[in-house]
């Protein structure tokens, strides 16, 4: 066993598009590469916009899809070359909390069959023992018994999502990849759920790969943060790092695109244009066709992640445009 | 609901046509050829529909005929939605080659007209009864593969089939127990209107001589008996044609009914 629950290097995902009979099949690259680990216990938020990839992300992380080039480890174990008992194995150590908690629960089947499922395929235990823990972890979840007979249509957006975790987390997995877990819920809902999935990690040490778009959810959970531009690590480390002083221009512009209140004097960073298309992505800088700051070079030549003030940061000019050290750098004054 | 009511009337008919039946389908009676129904000068209460050129008691062959033709009807509908539903899941989950192969035959089944298709496949197979229903129901497949196919799809694109999928199920379990289930509302709605296509087909081949063979009281065969004393003798074509209509009706009036309460999409 590793000290980590994720270990990935270089996670790749193209995708094959056809664009018509006569035209040869292009290659989208949603994944360009991530590299991070995460440790048991540990929240990594992945942020970006819509279509930068981290969906796909999460998809070859929870091993629903394969990764086209890189390595992927989960408890120690290989993902990418896993022979058949392994993979069963790994099916166990990953599990997935979906966005839409409408879509993502069989509206034919009652909470109790949809619980126990996991353990009727991936365990041999007896229907008695099956139920009695799927009651332990309804309650867990902060449900009560008696929904355990009832269909999805009759619960709430938030139970729903309370039900999906409940089903994630059946198994014991040691990794659970969640979705934009809460973005489909109720801003007062969300605290509840967002309560809910801490309270769980502290209980069972389970670690969260949290991909969402919204900052403040991501303040709130994560202990690291990714921000991913068009399949690509703009800048990642702990949150504290990024949040006090982003060093990317692009996380600076999602940072300052979060509304807040009393937010007068904050820097206003407004992004002009659109996500390039992944299928033809900028030469130099993925960022360079939107970056306030992108001059020849940022257009030549694609930065890597390099250390920087605690975190890596993807970007030629990150020391310049970042300025001076704030005088309460350990930015702990989060919560 | 008044398709409903006749569905399980003419349902309680068929299943109880040795006792409600004044006479067995196939006794003639030498005295009464061509015997007017009952309130019709000539007629007598003995035979309240009439009987027939041979002298068969006309609502006793209906009652029979509706075992036949409901008989025809579901199985040609039940042997139909489970290949269709197989055919369908198979074609919905392995995209490409298989999914291409299996819907463009169905699309070649589709583009013959479907009594003209039946013909053929009796013509080949011999007429008779079984051969009839077995020719209807590869006519009728098409519609269930299809919609099985299109419900698949929807529904494997959905959240919690790939939460399925991470749990490690199969994929026959995915077939069966997740995707399948959801699939059914448009397969009934479709399977009970599916019954009247059935008996209609299978009595359109009864009256071409291709499906039941008389002496059977199948309502199609019965017409194409009657044909030559559509004159003479108007009973003997009316109330096979009128059974084959009502019961028709009602079939796709319960269908229409059905697709209410179960597609959400047209409740409001």
């Amino acid at each position: 066993m590793s000290e980590f629950v994720v270990t990935a290097t270089g996670l790749t995902r193209v995708y094959e598009v056809r664009r018509g009979p006569l035209r040869a099949s292009a290659q989208l690259t949603a994944v360009g590469g991530i590299s991070f680990t995460l440790a048991a216990g540990r929240t990594l938020a992945v942020v970006g916009e819509s279509g930068c990839g981290k969906s796909s992300l999460g998809r070859v992380v929870s091993l629903i899809e394969k990764p086209s080039a890189g390595s992927l480890q989960l408890t120690g174990m290989d993902a990418v070359a896993a022979s058949p008992g392994e993979q069963r194995t790994l099916r166990r150590a990953v599990q997935m909390v979906f966005q839409n908690p409408y879509g993502s629960l069989n509206p034919r089947k009652k909470i109790g069959a949809i619980l126990e499922a996991p353990l009727a395929i991936n365990t041999t235990l007896p229907p008695a023992e099956r139920e009695a823990r799927a009651r332990r972890m309804l309650a867990m979840v902060g449900l009560r018994p008696e929904h355990f007979d009832r269909y999805p249509h009759m619960f709430s957006g938030g139970q729903r999502q309370r039900i999906a975790i409940a089903r994630a987390l059946m198994l014991g997995p040691a990794l659970v990849v969640a979705d934009e877990p809460v973005s489909a819920l109720d801003v007062s809902v969300q605290a509840q759920v967002l309560n809910l999935l801490a309270d769980l990690q502290q209980d069972l040490g389970v670690a969260y790969l949290f991909i969402s778009h919204d900052l403040a959810v991501v303040r709130y959970i994560a202990h690291d943060v990714l921000v991913m531009y068009l399949g690509l690590a703009m800048e990642q480390g702990p949150k504290e790092r990024i949040f006090v002083r982003p060093l990317h221009p692009y996380t600076r512009a999602l940072l300052a695109s979060t509304p807040a209140l009393g937010g007068v004097g904050k820097e206003r960073i407004v992004l002009t244009g659109e996500l390039p298309s992944p299928l033809d992505p900028p030469a130099g800088c993925v960022f360079s066709t939107r970056c306030p700051h992108a001059d020849d070079r940022c257009r030549a030549q694609r930065p890597g992640l390099r250390l920087l003030d605690g975190r890596q940061v993807a970007c030629h000019h990150a020391e310049r445009l970042a300025g001076p050290v704030p005088e309460d750098n350990a930015g702990l004054s989060l919560h | 609901m008044a398709g409903l009511l006749f569905v399980i009337a003419i349902l309680l008919v068929a299943a109880f046509a040795n006792v409600l039946a004044p006479y067995p389908p196939d006794l003639t009676d030498n005295a009464v050829f061509l015997k007017p129904p009952a309130w019709q000068a000539g007629g007598s209460w003995a035979y309240p529909l009439g009987t027939d050129a041979i002298g068969r008691d006309m609502l006793s062959r209906l009652i029979f005929g509706a075992r036949l033709s409901l008989l025809i009807g579901i199985a040609v509908v039940a042997l139909a939605i489970v290949v269709g539903i197989a055919l369908g899941l198979v074609a919905g989950f392995f995209r490409g080659v298989t999914e291409i192969a299996i819907m463009r035959l169905m699309d070649v089944i589709l583009t013959l007209p479907s009594l003209l298709l039946a013909i053929v496949i009796v013509a080949i197979l011999g007429p008779g009864l079984m051969n009839a229903m077995l020719a209807v129901a590869v006519v009728v497949l098409p519609h269930y593969v299809r919609i099985t196919r299109a419900a698949v799809i929807t529904e494997t694109s959905k959240d919690y089939v790939t939460a399925a999928r991470a749990c490690g199920a199969g994929r026959l379990r995915l077939m069966l127990s997740e995707v399948l289930p959801n699939c059914a509302a448009p397969l009934i709605v479709q399977a009970s209107l599916g019954v009247s296509t059935a008996i209609l087909d299978a009595a359109a081949l009864g009256f071409l001589g291709l499906g039941a063979q008389p002496p059977a009281s199948e309502w199609g065969t019965m017409l194409a008996d009657a044909r030559e004393f559509v004159l003479r003798a108007w009973w003997v074509v009316t109330f096979p044609g009128l059974m084959i209509l009502l019961t028709v009706l009602a079939f796709n009036l319960l269908g229409d009914g059905l697709r209410d309460a179960l597609d959400p999409k047209l409740k409001r």
